[in-house]
């Protein structure tokens, strides 16, 4: 394994895992926020219900231990460029420098401050400026996330910049074109949907969960609770499945036009086809140009890439030959098995919590209770300790096939990975590093899942009476300088 | 004024800040448990920076976004070459803030006590490390003309990033940032508890400034910068102020002895490179050619005008609104009972 190899792995590693807890934060301060509005609305209307109330800050103190994981793995991440890829943050500097730098001074300050104003600022805060400070975090992670992944547009499809003859350096031209270059069009709806699915099958599990567990009799408040939260869940899932689904498919057409390499190894395309069919499942022997066995649908790959189910799609022989024609030899062709199984499990996984959405809806319709001794709630509860686990799963393997399938381009047509990592840096202290990362991520790993599963198994928490002790203290600070 | 040194004074404020903001959070984060005996008291003292460390922290996403966005050089130079400690002061970050963050999540006595643990730890191996790695800065990296540590060290290549970290100025910038924290974080544990909290706290601040004070007259003849003047003077001010009970001043100068510490490490060697002209960001111990200076680690105009405008337009509003939420969170916390708090009809101007 080379140095290159390794820091590789290590970005892929803190960068998914990273990527476990964003959509996540993504998704609970929004759903924090709407909950909460819910629970407010009712409270002006006279309603003394605090169902929405509590449900929102079970909802919230699951977002505020998410948050907490990811702001620290993020710190790596802004890190990385300089510690790793030293090389890659000089030539690249110039345009992704401004966009960290926006993203922290623009959203990244928003989200920390007010999420710290919201937690401990609910008894302090009338209650509208109270409710704006979670809607300021949910607003402000929408912002981060579309100009982060404007940063990795850049490297999808390279605009908006020069390349300055003296140094060889990228230099930025102008900034609204980065933020506005049609790949982040398309990959920022696509991505914050995919962050609601991961929510939504959360939530969706803990309501389900407390429901089939039995913990409540079915005339409480806490069984109507928990059966919203599991409904509220299900329909965000629902809903973001279908928009990862039409951003998706924009994406694909996008991603055909500027990185046709991309979308010919995500099937597997071999040879320049016209009308090419999608295969669902195909199996090649190794070498070989040709599957085996496949399972196809006829010019739907065509119709995922151009709009037309009789369109020219270009293979990835083609397209090698004319990389080399026009960057010089070397080997341009991604890892075909990797692109090949990513994209299809992306999809798969991501489909299948949808159905288990649907399907949860469907049996607690109108007022219908989910019933223990029925085949498909039981299915259900076998599903639910894994439906968690799928939209996050199919976001990472969306992640990796996006990142691995533009390989061995860093940023594509402009610069290639080798050339990226720290010059002076040594094996022993990526693997010195790697080791450290795997272990401290994987003790955070384990003390977030059972926290977690320790504030979800408490049930639904009571909004807290305002604390008398710390208010008697108050007098005593103003006569203090 | 070019835009590069106005970026470069930006990049020092926001240092600076981050310094200045989590330097009292780190100090809380080892005296809590120090000073908190019951576990009440030490769940006072994290609640004094609970809902500001987090915004306490971004000033570091700040500043190294800034130094990214501005000075791309310097930023690769400085990671790179000090991979390992940066590598350790992350994950040391990750376990604090994860610490502070579920302490309270969930209540039996032993969760908080290991989450008080891991914060005490993690807080002062943090103010150990930043403290060796601004002393680095001042002693300077093993640059080549590329602006990378070649080196290959000892340990069979561990020893490239974790050399600097040996060195006399490092050792040093380690003691003095334990210290500085504690005083610092003791100062504001005074400024925002009550009882016996305080008390402890006031009493701590009174005890350590001279043992920082004779590091700082002794870091002063050693290099004779003006600023650790100062900073010893402000430790002077700070330990009179709370042995007065004045603690809002007592904190002002800890605060002002951080910011002025920083300020001097970052423009320590500014000047070295005034027979070129050249402003030296980060000195290189193999020669000048190794320097990183300003005018050549500065990203293109253009970058510079976008985060100009941006900036602008965003800082005002992070500081106002930062100040806002101290402002919400001005109240003290209480952390339990104290003489003071017996006789409440005392509370009040007693406390002067």
């Amino acid at each position: 394994m080379t140095i290159e190899d390794l820091t590789r792995l290590q970005f892929a590693v803190t960068t998914l895992y990273h990527y476990l807890f964003v959509p996540l934060s993504i998704s609970l301060a929004l759903f924090t926020a709407l909950l909460q509005t819910a629970h407010l609305r009712r409270v002006r209307r006279g309603n003394t219900d605090d169902t929405f109330g509590r449900l929102s800050l079970l909802v919230g103190k699951l977002l505020m231990t998410t948050f907490a994981v990811g702001v620290v793995t993020g710190l790596v991440q802004e890190f990385q460029f300089g510690l790793s890829w030293s090389s890659f943050a000089r030539f690249y500097g110039d345009v992704f420098g401004p966009t960290l730098a926006v993203e922290g001074m623009l959203a990244f300050f928003l989200e920390a401050t007010f999420l710290g104003l919201w937690w401990f600022g609910r008894d302090r805060l009338p209650a509208l400026v109270h409710l704006a400070t979670i809607w300021i975090v949910a607003v402000g992670t929408a912002i981060s996330a579309f100009v982060i992944l404007a940063a990795n547009s850049f490297m999808q499809n390279p605009v908006a910049y020069t390349i300055d003859a003296q140094t060889g350096r990228a230099r930025l031209g102008s900034f609204s074109e980065l933020l506005f270059n049609e790949v982040n069009l398309a990959a920022f709806p696509h991505t914050y949907a995919g962050a609601v699915m991961a929510g939504g099958a959360l939530v969706m599990a803990v309501g389900v969960w407390h429901l089939l567990r039995g913990d409540y009799a079915e005339d409480t408040r806490e069984f109507a609770a928990f059966r919203t939260l599991s409904r509220f869940g299900a329909w965000a899932l629902l809903a973001g499945g279908g928009l990862v689904a039409l951003s998706g498919d924009v994406l694909g057409k996008v991603i055909t036009q500027v990185q046709p390499m991309k979308m010919a190894a995500a099937e597997a395309l071999y040879r320049t086809t016209t009308g090419a069919p999608f295969s669902i499942f195909s199996y090649a022997p190794p070498g070989s140009d040709k599957p085996t066995f496949s399972l196809e649908v006829p010019g739907f790959l065509s119709f995922l890439a151009k709009g037309s189910f009789s369109a020219q799609v270009l293979g990835t022989k083609d397209l090698q030959d004319a990389y080399v024609a026009q960057f010089g030899p070397g080997d341009y062709v991604p890892w075909i098995p990797v692109a090949f199984w990513s994209f299809r499990l992306m999809i798969g996984v991501g489909m299948f919590a949808v159905v288990v959405a649907a399907a949860h809806l469907w049996v607690t319709r109108k007022s219908r209770v989910l019933r223990p001794d029925r085949r498909l709630a039981q299915g259900l509860l076998w599903s639910v300790g894994l439906l968690p686990l799928l939209p996050l799963a199919a976001n990472s393997f969306g992640w990796i096939f996006t990142e691995t399938a533009r390989q061995p381009w860093l940023v594509f047509g402009l610069f290639k990975t080798a050339d990226g990592v720290s010059p002076g840096l040594t094996f022993a202290e990526v693997a010195a590093s790697l080791a450290a990362f795997t272990v401290v991520y994987g003790a955070l790993a384990v003390v977030w899942v059972k926290l977690a599963v320790r504030l979800v198994r408490k049930g639904l928490p009571e909004i807290p009476a305002p604390a008398p002790t710390e208010r008697a203290a108050d007098d005593e600070f103003v006569t203090t300088y | 004024m070019e835009l590069s040194v106005l970026w470069f004074g930006i990049a020092v404020l926001a240092w600076v800040l981050f310094f200045v903001l989590e330097g009292f959070d780190f100090g809380v984060g080892f005296l809590g448990p120090l000073l908190g005996r019951t576990e009440a008291e030490r769940g006072a003292a994290v609640r004094t920076v609970g809902p500001v460390w987090d915004g306490n922290e971004v000033w570091l996403v700040a500043a190294i976004g800034v130094t990214f966005a501005a000075f791309p050089d310097w930023y690769a130079a400085l990671l790179s070459g000090l991979y390992l400690p940066m590598i350790a002061l992350l994950l040391l970050l990750a376990v604090r803030g994860v610490a502070i963050e579920f302490r309270g999540k969930h209540d039996t006595a032993r969760w908080r006590n290991r989450c008080d643990a891991a914060l005490a730890a993690s807080s002062l191996l943090l103010a150990g490390t930043w403290g060796a790695v601004l002393g680095v800065l001042v002693s300077g990296l093993a640059l080549s003309p590329g602006g990378e540590v070649h080196v290959q060290g000892w340990l069979g290549g561990l020893g490239r990033s974790l050399d600097p970290l040996f060195g006399p100025w490092a050792v040093l910038g380690g003691f003095a940032g334990v210290l500085l924290t504690t005083v610092h974080g003791a100062t504001f544990l005074a400024l925002r508890t009550t009882g016996v909290l305080r008390q402890r706290a006031r009493r701590l601040t009174i005890a350590t400034a001279p043992a920082l004070l004779v590091v700082a007259l002794a870091l002063f003849i050693a290099a004779g910068h003006a600023v650790v003047a100062a900073a010893a003077a402000l430790l002077a001010v700070a330990a009179v102020a709370a042995w007065r009970r004045a603690e809002a001043l007592a904190f002002a100068a800890t605060t002002l002895a951080v910011a002025g510490s920083v300020v001097a490490v970052f423009t320590a060697h500014l000047q070295t490179g005034a027979g070129t002209g050249a402003w030296v960001l980060l000195r290189s111990t193999l020669g000048p050619s190794g320097d990183v200076t300003l005018g050549a680690a500065a990203a293109s105009p253009a970058a510079l005008h976008l985060i100009t405008v941006a900036g602008v337009v965003i800082l005002p509003g992070v500081l106002a609104y930062q100040a806002w939420s101290y402002w919400v969170f001005r109240r003290r916390v209480a952390s339990g009972p104290s003489r003071r708090t017996a006789r409440p009809a005392a509370v009040g101007r007693a406390a002067r």
